[in-house]
């Protein structure tokens, strides 16, 4: 599977690097498309940043006390049979 | 659950009480990974604790020191699959429950931004939205949500790009399953969310 993943980051950095030794002013194409480039990683970012909220929402509520005493039960168990 | 004491007779107790420890730290993502998957928060909540408990009796074959949090999501994950093949019927009503609540909290306060990524999330293929969670919320590493879900890195790379575009055009043009709300407000609601969470941090 090819970097579809990096579509939205631009060229690789190796590309990147080559291109800055070569000529050192933005490629004229270059604002426009980074303009529409930049909107889509903030769109992106902020979907991650709500994304990691919603998961660290429920990491974050306490733990049910039946959580602990059945594994407290079991370790109990294990510890008489061994 | 069968418990086997015969297989873990020569255990050092220090090595279980290490175990124990570790596998309590863990408990609050094993509840928010299930509820990605099961949804209903009662069901999530039975799917955390048969996970912790399967990972529990299988302490004897875990290696201290690598990554814990990986092999209990696989454990949980597994346990989930292999509880839908049981009930096939049943897991279609269940799915779409968990389609309807993904990841439900019970805050009316909570965000309209979440609703909508919820929804969003809802409408993705299962395989994608479990890559998109794993890496994009739950912090692993795609080797390790490759390692957690039984494929290849490059099949969870392709899954996590598809899954984020797809959610980002199901944001922006409000093609979510809901009355009301003009395309593209949830993406604005989202960006509005974000960027208040960003400055509030």
């Amino acid at each position: 599977m090819t970097g579809d993943d990096d579509e939205l980051r631009g060229p690789a950095p190796r590309e990147r690097n080559a291109q800055s030794m070569i000529e050192q002013q933005p490629n004229p194409d270059r604002p426009r498309n980074s303009a529409a480039l930049d909107e889509a990683r903030l769109r992106q970012q902020a979907i991650g940043v709500r994304l990691r909220q919603m998961f660290d929402d429920v990491v974050n509520e306490p733990v049910p006390d039946e959580f602990l005493d059945i594994l407290r039960k079991a370790d109990k168990r294990s510890s008489e049979n061994g | 659950m069968v418990y086997d004491g015969s297989k873990h007779a020569d255990r050092n107790p220090a090595d279980d009480k290490a175990f124990k420890d570790e596998l309590v730290a863990l408990i609050p993502h094993l509840r928010a990974f299930a509820r990605t998957l099961a949804g209903e928060p009662a069901a999530a909540d039975d799917l955390a604790q048969d996970a912790m408990m399967k990972a529990w009796d299988a302490r004897a074959s875990f290696q201290m020191g690598t990554n814990m949090k990986a092999w209990t999501f696989m454990i949980l994950r597994n346990q989930f699959y292999s509880e839908k093949r049981r009930s096939w019927r049943q897991t279609q009503l269940d799915q779409e429950a968990a389609e309807r609540t993904l990841v439900a909290v019970d805050d009316p306060e909570a965000p309209v931004a979440l609703d909508e990524l919820r929804l969003g999330l809802g409408m993705l293929p299962p395989e994608q939205r479990e890559a998109l969670i794993l890496v994009g919320a739950g912090g692993f590493a795609y080797e390790e949500a490759a390692e957690i879900c039984n494929c290849a890195v490059g099949t969870v790379k392709s899954r996590v790009s598809r899954a984020r575009r797809a959610l980002h055009a199901i944001l922006d043009d409000g093609a979510y399953d809901r009355d009301g709300g003009a395309a593209g407000d949830a993406m604005r609601a989202i960006l509005a969310d974000a960027e208040r969470l960003s400055t509030a941090r």
